[in-house]
C-alpha cells in the first residue's frame, strides 16, 4: 500500500485500484475541531480537484475535493455521527470516502510522505 | 489588507505568546482561537470563565450640558432617565429607520461611556462630531483597552480581585480597583453569561490580562468563540444580523426603543419606526434550529415547502454548548412563530429547519 498526499491537504492510500481519501493532520489542525463532515453519495463520479465531500469546523465550512478521477465505492459514514474522529485520527479512522480509480497515472504528480512534509513546512 | 497595515490590540504580544491564531478583524490583528480550539473556549466560558480582548471596540466619552438629551436625537434609547452607574443597549439609527450601529451607553456622574463596534467606530465618530450640539465634548478614549470577562465564575474572580465590581448588578457600571489598577467595570457583556467588560489604561492592559488569567477559573478565548456564544444567545452581530437596511423592528429589538421616546420619537428614522412598532414589519429576525446536523451559515436562502423564498440567515454555525447547528436569519412574518417549518437551501439541497426561540442557550445575568 501506497501513501500519497496532495496540496489541498488530502491523503490518499492506494491499494490496487481502490484509493482510501482523508484530509491530513496538518488540515484537520488547520480546521478546528470538525462539527460536520458531509459525504459524497456510493456511485458518485468524481474528478480529480473536483468537490467531492465537505467538513465543516465551528467557524466555517471547507470543500474536500477529490485528489484523483473515479468512482466514489464506500463511504465512512460514522462520521455523520462522529466528526470529530476526523480530528482525533485524521490518518486512520477519520477517512472519508473509498474510490475506485479510472487513471492511475493521475497519482504520479502527488507527493510522498517526504514531500508533503516539506511542502506543509514550506507554508509555516 | 496586508499585515503591515492592521491595527494591533495593547495585548497583540500576550496573544502571541499564548499561541493565538491571529486573523484580521475590522481591520485590527486579533486572535480567532488559542491553542484550546474554538469548542474548548466556548464550553470553558459556559462553565468557568474567559477572557476576551474586545479593545479593538470603539470607547467614547461624552460630556457636556444636556449629554443626554443630545445623545437622544440620535438613538431611540431612555438614555436621559438612565441613572449615574446604569448601562443601556441602544442603536444609532438613520433617517430610512435602518441601523447604523449598535452600542452600549453606560451614564458617570460627569459623562456617558459608550462603547461601539470596531468596524463602524469611525463612521459612529463622524457621526456624532456632525450631529451633536456643539456644547457636548467627544472624547475618543484612543488610550483604552477593553477587556471581558464572562461565565458563570467570572464573580468569583471578581470577588477576589476587585470586590466592589463584584456588588454591581447586570448592566451596571462604576470605578473599581482591580488587583491595584484601576479599571471602568460593567456587568455586561456578549455571551448570555453573567460577567464583567473592563475599560483600562492601555499600558496596563497587559499586567490587567494577565493577573485574570494567573485566576484558576479563568482561560483566554479567541473571537471564533466570542461568535458562537453571541449566536447561542440570540445576540445581534452588526454588519450581519443588523445593519443599515434592518430596522429594530425588523430585528425584534422593540425592547430597545424606550417607552418616552415611543411618544415623543426625535430620533432619526421614527416615523418610520414608530409606525412599525404599531403596525409590524413585513420580515421579522427569527431563531432557526436545523433539523439535521448540518450548519447553516450566512446567507443560506430560506425557503416555504412550495420553493418560494421567504428570507435568509444572517448568523449561523454550530452552538458547542447547545451540541448541533444554531441560526438566526430574517423570514417573511408570516412564517416566524415559533415551529414553523421552514426549508434551508444548503449546497443545492433543501433541508428541513424549524423556526426556534431565542435564546438557543439560556441568558445567566446576574440581576440581583
Amino acid at each position: 500500500m501506497t501513501r500519497k498526499y496532495t496540496e489541498d491537504h488530502e491523503w490518499l492510500e492506494i491499494a490496487g485500484d481502490i484509493a482510501t481519501v482523508g484530509i491530513t493532520d496538518y488540515a484537520q489542525q488547520q480546521l478546528g475541531d470538525v462539527v460536520f463532515v458531509e459525504l459524497p453519495s456510493i456511485g458518485k463520479k468524481v474528478t480529480k480537484g473536483g468537490d467531492a465531500a465537505v467538513v465543516e469546523s465551528v467557524k466555517a465550512a471547507s470543500e474536500v475535493y477529490s485528489p484523483a478521477t473515479g468512482e466514489v465505492v464506500e463511504v465512512n459514514s460514522d462520521l455523520e455521527a462522529a466528526p470529530n474522529t476526523v480530528n482525533d485520527d485524521p490518518h486512520g479512522k477519520g477517512w472519508f470516502f473509498k474510490m475506485k480509480l479510472s487513471n492511475s497515472g493521475e497519482l504520479d504528480s502527488l507527493m510522498d510522505e517526504a514531500g508533503y512534509k516539506a511542502f506543509v513546512e514550506g507554508l509555516a | 489588507m496586508s499585515a503591515e497595515t492592521l491595527f494591533t490590540t495593547p495585548l497583540n504580544a500576550l496573544h502571541r505568546e499564548l499561541g493565538g491564531k491571529m486573523v484580521e478583524f475590522a481591520g485590527y490583528e486579533m486572535p480567532v482561537q488559542y491553542p484550546a480550539g474554538i469548542m474548548a473556549e466556548h464550553l470553558h466560558t459556559r462553565d468557568k470563565a474567559g477572557l476576551f480582548d474586545v479593545s479593538h471596540m470603539g470607547q467614547v466619552k461624552l460630556s457636556g450640558e444636556n449629554v443626554a438629551a443630545a445623545l437622544e436625537t440620535l438613538v431611540p434609547g431612555e438614555i436621559q432617565a438612565l441613572k449615574p452607574g446604569r448601562q443601556r443597549y441602544t442603536l444609532f439609527t438613520n433617517e430610512e429607520g435602518g441601523i447604523l450601529d449598535d452600542l452600549m451607553v453606560t451614564c458617570f456622574t460627569d459623562h456617558l461611556f459608550l462603547v461601539v463596534n470596531a468596524g463602524c467606530k469611525a463612521e459612529d465618530i463622524a457621526h456624532m462630531r456632525e450631529h451633536l450640539p456643539s456644547g457636548v465634548t467627544l472624547e475618543v478614549m484612543f488610550e483604552r483597552a477593553l477587556l471581558a470577562l464572562q461565565g458563570p465564575a467570572a464573580k468569583d474572580v471578581m470577588n477576589r480581585l476587585g470586590p466592589k465590581g463584584a456588588e454591581l448588578t447586570f448592566m451596571g457600571g462604576a470605578r473599581v480597583e482591580i488587583g491595584g489598577i484601576w479599571c471602568t467595570v460593567t456587568r455586561s457583556g456578549y455571551t448570555g453569561e453573567d460577567g464583567f467588560e473592563i475599560s483600562v489604561d492601555e499600558d496596563k492592559a497587559e499586567a490587567l490580562a494577565r493577573l485574570l488569567l494567573e485566576q484558576p477559573e479563568v482561560m483566554p478565548i479567541g473571537l471564533g468563540a466570542r461568535d458562537s456564544l453571541r449566536l447561542e444567545a440570540g445576540l445581534c452581530l452588526y454588519g450581519h444580523d443588523i445593519d443599515t437596511t434592518t430596522t429594530p423592528i425588523e430585528a425584534g429589538l422593540n425592547w430597545a426603543i424606550g417607552k418616552r421616546r415611543r411618544e415623543e420619537g426625535g430620533f432619526p428614522g421614527a416615523d418610520i419606526i414608530l409606525d412599525q412598532l404599531k403596525t409590524g414589519t413585513k420580515r421579522k429576525r427569527v431563531g432557526i434550529r436545523p433539523e439535521g446536523r448540518a450548519p447553516m451559515r450566512e446567507h443560506t436562502e430560506l425557503t416555504d415547502a412550495s420553493g418560494k423564498t421567504i428570507g435568509e440567515i444572517t448568523s449561523g454555525g454550530f452552538g458547542p454548548s447547545v451540541g448541533g447547528p444554531v441560526a438566526m436569519g430574517y423570514v417573511d412574518t408570516a412564517l416566524a412563530s415559533e415551529g414553523t417549518e421552514i426549508t434551508a437551501m444548503v449546497r443545492g439541497k433543501a433541508l428541513p429547519a424549524r423556526v426556534a426561540s431565542m435564546p438557543f442557550t439560556p441568558h445567566r445575568y446576574h440581576r440581583g
